[in-house]
């Protein structure tokens, strides 16, 4: 009698378990405020977004303008080295 | 190389104009949403890091054991597109970090790998700078030894655990998602036509260079 009882009670605990776990959780009695977003939460996305297509564009300009003008500079003193050699075989 | 210069200007710069839309009308990710469209100009730009790298490792090599000066001259505007090119990837990985993990940076292995890749160079190009004579031959071990980096800098995410996604993503992204594997492939076109603009561009600074040398040599003589 008392292994029948057993069983019985083990079962009902068994088959209950996951019909518990699989329960959702309890209604919230209320809200509970916090004083600041995650981060995840609080950040637009669009300035980020913007901020990196604006930042490849400078970061390209700024460096073709830095070749164009080391290329300026080398052409300009080859062309000044050549007028001096001239001068110089000219004489 | 010359007469090929104009009309891949033409066509990256016709590609580059029309980026926008194609980002744009990819889809959204799923989590990431809006943030994630960083990401088609951030993996293009660590492929051609990537090319550059290559080029700058094969080049050194060239240089370190025969000897050729424009093999070193390739290696020099390689280095500097290499670090160009690894600015953008830092920068837009930490501002897309910035949204999509809370923060701007991680010292994670595939970020830190990353970021010794970028020192790597920008000491190759320190080293030209201030090294004086012959620097060019320690400049070109350094190239190696960043070119040699690079395959652990993309294994990185595979090797170690990371917040970084994996490789795997991108294996994946052409049966996940063919819009968007579309418009990741059309800007990494964009990026390499325009990392062999650079490289060329600074190929004939280095070639001006030379002959700027030269004619000094020659004036004094």
């Amino acid at each position: 009698m008392v292994r029948r009882l057993l069983t019985t009670a083990l079962s009902v605990v068994l088959t209950a378990a996951p019909a518990l776990a699989l329960q959702p959780p309890p209604a919230p009695d209320g809200f509970v405020p916090i004083d600041t977003l995650p981060p995840t939460e609080q950040l637009p996305a669009g300035p980020f977004l913007v901020g990196a297509y604006v930042f490849f564009l400078l970061l390209m300009m700024f460096y073709l303008w830095t070749i164009w003008r080391r290329l300026a500079k080398v052409e300009s003193e080859m062309r000044e080295l050549e007028r001096r050699t001239e001068r110089g075989q000219a004489r | 190389m010359q007469r090929l210069f104009i009309p891949v200007l033409i066509l990256t710069a016709a590609m580059f104009a029309y980026s926008p839309v194609a980002i744009a009308s990819a889809p959204y990710e799923s989590t990431m949403l809006l943030v994630q469209k960083i990401f088609y100009y951030h993996f293009p730009a660590w492929m051609a890091l990537t090319a550059a790298v290559t080029v700058c490792f094969v080049s050194s090599g060239i240089y370190l054991f025969k000897g050729h000066a424009w093999a070193d001259r390739l290696g020099f505007a390689a280095a500097e597109v290499t670090v160009i090119f690894g600015m953008f990837g830092l920068v837009s990985g930490s501002v897309w970090g910035r949204k999509a993990w809370g923060v701007w940076w991680q010292w994670d292995a595939r970020l830190t790998m990353a970021f010794l890749l970028e020192l790597i160079f920008i000491g190759y190009l320190l080293v030209r700078k201030y090294g004086g004579p012959g620097s060019e031959k320690l400049a070109a071990a350094m190239g190696i030894f960043g070119g040699a980096t690079a395959p652990f800098v993309y294994k990185s995410v595979d090797w170690w655990r990371t917040i970084h996604p994996k490789t795997s993503v991108m294996a994946s992204l052409g049966e996940t998602s063919p819009e968007m594997w579309y418009v990741v492939w059309f800007c990494t076109a964009i990026f390499l036509m325009l990392s062999g603009l650079l490289l060329a561009a600074r190929m004939r600074l280095e070639t001006l260079r030379a002959g700027l040398d030269r004619l000094y040599l020659a004036a004094e003589d």
